[in-house]
């Protein structure tokens, strides 16, 4: 019992003291590292701001979502059309906007539908979006593709950590308040849930709605890093899946196991891109497979299962 | 006075008429139980009163206020609160969180979370469950899971309970306790109205009883009345 306390304790002492690091580090990085961390670190908090505001909502209720990308190709779209006309922080604001408009829209469409029919629907619904912008592209602008304005990388840099600040606090405000517990009841019990007084609908349609902001102000602000974009590259599924591998990866219960997966992907990802640039996609298939087969927990279920001394696998 | 009334109520499931043309109204403070074969449409009639679905037609009236096509979550903040025939609790949260959404979410405006948390321990007292508010509720007993799912709902302060078969499958020391627990909410003043198949202990403690068969009020009375009704016993027993 005392043993439990000090382990307690220390653990969060260790919490604190390493989420300080990690602030120090990220604050200053730009100072002293060169341009390929500055761009690797903007991908890795692209990761984690998509997957923490995707787990806030899917990973929570159990209403998978797989229109990330969208928000996320409304956002660079944005920063790629008003870039010239518009000052820099104000694209980023009607990045987020963009999709939180785009998600009320989806969330109140999708009302009725639940369970794997959700994730079907805001699949449909991002590559619908993807294919109407590729129409609109080729059939009356006959040009397709765009090319976003450029911010040097250190402000992106900056203003993504300053976006992923924000989600963290966020999220941590909305889990630990009464809200956080509505959502996971929704997930466990919907029509228990709406019974007690809870407003289903709208506090589902909300939290979708502002992981949605935070996700276009992300693909606003990551668009400056890209040369050129087209409705293929900005709206590509695979933003609509990383989010949910990642955070299934890494314990889809809790923060730290969307943050332990985040991190652990986007490092495997760029370690394999740029050792095996033929084999990447191979191997990383290869690897979702093995992780989804032996670690069904998620890697962190796998260590409090280990460090309790029950089995490592289900 | 009447606390609910329910006026012409009908619901079809396309050509089903699963209650037709149902009146009835439960005065403050009864006991009120709510019987008939499987099939009545008893648990629609529940399903309509608290929401989960909308009357085809008919009126609610509670407390004089139409609340027809109100939202499950809307009704539950005008005071009424039900529980499951198919126990409903949250599996992955303690008992203590179960019954704490209640309170938190039951009443408008929404108590602070020391209010909530307070009120929460005391219902766990109330239903004799303190001693599990730290467990999952997927881990409790049936019974146990039923009685949290009772303490839920009267976190949410209502003035009309709903009981959706409580007492099926508790064997009959549970029953017992299940009944005095029922007088004990009449007791605080909340009216009850509950589904029951366990004759016995429903003509114990209603104060009247209702009785449906296939959509239709066919009978209402005491106890006493419906036990020597021709018409119910022909339902049950058939001729």
């Amino acid at each position: 019992m005392i043993w439990m306390k000090i382990t307690k304790a220390f653990s969060k002492r260790f919490f604190t003291i390493a989420l300080f690091l990690a602030a120090t580090g990220a604050a200053t990085l730009p100072q002293y590292a060169p341009d390929y961390y500055i761009l690797f670190f903007s991908s890795l908090f692209m990761y984690l701001i998509s997957t923490i505001s995707w787990a806030t909502f899917s990973g929570t209720t159990g209403y998978i979502s797989l229109a990330s990308a969208a928000f996320f190709g409304i956002g660079m779209y944005i920063t790629a059309i008003l870039g010239e006309k518009l000052p820099f922080p104000l694209l980023i604001l009607i990045g987020g906007f963009g999709g939180l408009l785009f998600a009320l829209l989806a969330g109140f469409a999708s009302l009725r539908i639940r369970g794997i029919y959700f994730a079907i629907f805001t699949l449909g619904l991002s590559e619908a979006l993807k294919h109407l912008v590729n129409w609109w592209e080729t059939t009356v602008e006959h040009t397709v593709g765009r090319w976003p304005i450029s911010v040097d990388h250190m402000t992106s840099y900056y203003i993504l950590l300053m976006i992923l600040a924000v989600t963290l606090a966020s999220c941590r405000l909305v889990r630990n308040s009464k809200f956080g517990l509505a959502l996971k009841s929704i997930g466990q019990e919907e029509e228990a849930a709406v019974h007690i007084g809870i407003n289903v609908n709208a506090l589902k349609i909300l939290t979708f709605a502002a992981g949605a902001f935070l996700i276009g102000a992300t693909g606003a602000t990551i668009a400056t890093q890209k040369g050129y974009i087209d409705s293929s590259s900005a709206f590509d599924m695979f933003y609509s899946f990383m989010p949910a591998l990642m955070a299934l990866f890494g314990g889809i219960g809790t923060i730290s196991g969307w943050i332990l997966g985040s991190v652990f992907f986007s490092i495997m990802m760029e370690l394999l891109q740029t050792r095996f640039p033929y084999y990447y996609m191979l191997i990383f298939g290869g690897a979702v497979v093995v992780i989804i087969l032996f670690f069904p927990s998620g890697l962190l279920g796998a260590v409090e299962k280990w460090r309790k001394g029950g089995e490592w696998t289900e | 006075m009447r606390i609910i009334e329910g006026r012409q109520l009908t619901k079809h499931f396309g050509g089903l008429a699963a209650v037709e043309k149902v009146d009835f109204h439960l005065n403050s403070g009864e006991i009120v139980g709510l019987i008939g074969p499987n099939g009545a449409g008893k648990t629609t009639l529940f399903n309509l009163l608290s929401g989960s679905l909308a009357p085809t037609a008919g009126a609610i009236c509670l407390k004089g206020e139409d609340i027809t096509g109100l939202k499950p979550n809307q009704i539950c903040k005008k005071g009424v609160a039900r529980t499951f025939q198919l126990v409903k609790v949250f599996p992955y949260l303690s008992v203590l969180e179960n019954v704490l959404l209640g309170s938190l979410f039951g009443m408008s405006p929404g108590p602070r979370m020391m209010d909530a948390k307070t009120e929460a321990e005391e219902l766990l007292g109330f239903v004799a469950l303190s001693d599990m508010r730290e467990n999952l509720a997927k881990d409790l007993t049936i019974a146990n899971q039923k009685r949290v799912e009772v303490a839920r709902a009267l976190a949410t302060e209502p003035e009309l309970l709903l009981l959706d078969e409580v007492m099926v499958g508790l064997n009959p020391a549970e029953v017992v306790q299940f009944t005095g627990l029922i007088k004990k909410i009449r007791d605080k003043g909340i009216t009850v109205l509950m589904i029951e198949h366990v004759m016995k202990a429903i003509m114990g403690i209603s104060d009247r009883i209702i009785v449906l068969h296939h959509g239709e009020k066919i009978a209402e009375g005491t106890p006493q009345e419906i036990a020597a009704s021709q018409e119910v016993i022909k339902v049950y027993l058939g001729k």
